[in-house]
């Protein structure tokens, strides 16, 4: 298959991208790595008129330290993100998740910004950045914006984004000194997980004085389990010290049933994938 | 129609294409490449890998006009003066192919993988070959030819 006819344009800013989707509104579609439109575009499931490429701005791409954030360019590739020392060091949940995330070749291509952008409930990064309280910095014709993740993840594909404004940032507060974890549960390796499990927990004294914990394909999108974050302060980092507060993974979850696994099999992950992520981010 | 200039296998190319043309196609159809081939149709494959500036991609996944102004390198232009590269005779030397249909993505990523860990364990080889399927070897034989050609270069 082949995707159905449409016009490219490449801009080299990101105000000549802002021009072009303002000219163009419903009718286009941005592609940041392609790996997720680009296979959608050839099965035509969506037949943009115009495709708008930021593969060309380079002020979109790089990681950088602002202070107490780490800000990764929406045009950062997967690739990059797993192998910076600074993802590493500030955000070892996102760099751990990334490392899984499909496969090499896609990994050489697809962008973070282009993966939270497509707000793919079972997108491996999503979970990483909402529970680490990340902001999104998002451009359209009026300046710029910051949204938190929490309100920036709509629903199934769907995000805060306006269709005239591109996602150029994402601000990650530094977790520096925290171990992080991202348990994912899949039938084939390089595939959307039946559902993971990001983790992020600071240790004191050998028991967990603070945790993070976000959900993938738990719900129509990301979700952040407050629950379990609470019921770990204090926990003994082992699968029986968490076990009680990791079965809190359930609350507020709405997943999915599909050939992969019902919504209860999927509740049932949750609880089991939680344990296993608390504890191997804090080092078990 | 765009107008694209980029290198392939050494060489420069300059064509009109429709935005659409995927690089697989490209390469395929308007250059004669048929070395590069075309497995799933759904990025799943591994079989239409190319590397490109450098690194391995699936050409299926990637617009010719977004190579642009890039430079290509696909199986055809591993070998150099008629001797086959390192990695496409590790390949032939442990029977790391069966039907063959899987082999230039195969070597492609493998090329990638060495590139990047130049001595991979037998699991970083399992791992780094993620996302190229084969049908029939059973990847033993070509987990074998990727250590095989490890050990040649050391």
């Amino acid at each position: 298959m082949i995707p159905a006819p449409f016009d490219y344009l490449a801009p080299t800013t990101v105000e000549e991208a802002l021009a072009a989707l303002a000219e163009h509104g419903d009718d286009a579609k941005v592609v940041a790595g392609g790996q997720s439109l680009l296979p959608v575009l050839r099965m035509r499931l969506n037949t943009p008129e115009v495709v708008v490429d930021l593969g060309r701005i380079d002020s979109l791409r790089g990681i950088r330290e602002e202070g107490d954030h780490l800000v990764v360019g929406a045009m950062t590739t997967h690739h990059e993100v797993r192998t910076s020392d600074l993802v590493r060091t500030h955000a070892a949940v996102l760099a751990h998740a990334t490392d899984q995330l499909a496969d090499s070749q896609i990994r050489h291509r697809g962008t973070l910004g282009g993966a939270l952008a497509h707000a793919d409930p079972a997108g491996d990064q999503g979970a990483c950045v909402l529970s680490l309280g990340a902001e999104l910095e998002v451009t359209g014709p009026g300046g710029a914006r910051t949204v938190p993740a929490d309100q920036f993840f709509l629903g199934l594909f769907e995000t805060a984004l306006g269709d005239d404004e591109i996602l150029t940032a994402v601000r990650i507060p530094k977790h520096t000194g925290w171990g992080g974890h991202y348990e994912k549960f899949v039938r084939v390796v390089h595939q959307w997980p039946i559902v993971a499990v990001a983790a992020s927990v600071r240790l004191e004294g050998g028991t967990i004085a603070e945790a993070r914990v976000g959900l993938t394909n738990m719900g129509p999108t990301y979700l952040r389990a407050r629950g379990v974050e609470e019921a770990l302060v204090g926990a003994t980092p082992t699968l029986d010290g968490v076990r009680e507060a990791a079965e809190r993974a359930t609350e507020g979850t709405d997943p999915p049933s599909d050939l992969n696994g019902d919504a209860d099999y999927r509740r049932h992950l949750a609880g089991v994938l939680t344990a296993r992520a608390v504890v191997a981010a804090a080092g078990g | 129609m765009a107008r694209i200039t980029l290198t392939v296998d050494g060489e420069q190319v300059t064509d009109d294409v429709e935005p659409r043309t995927l690089l697989v196609h490209y390469l395929r159809e308007h250059l004669g490449k048929t070395g590069t081939v075309i497995g799933c149709d759904t990025s799943n494959c591994g079989a239409c890998t190319v590397h490109l500036d450098g690194r391995s991609v699936k050409s299926c996944n990637v617009l010719a006009v977004q190579a642009d102004g890039h430079e290509v390198t696909t199986i055809e232009g591993l070998a150099r003066g008629g001797e086959l590269h390192p990695v496409q005779e590790a390949f032939r030397e442990c029977h790391g192919l069966q039907c063959g249909f899987c082999t230039p993505g195969m070597i492609m990523q493998s090329i990638d993988l060495l590139a990047e860990n130049p001595s991979p364990t037998e699991d970083e080889v399992r791992h780094g070959l993620e996302g190229n399927l084969c049908r029939c070897t059973g990847y033993h034989n070509i987990v074998r030819s990727v250590l095989h050609a490890a050990g040649g270069a050391q």
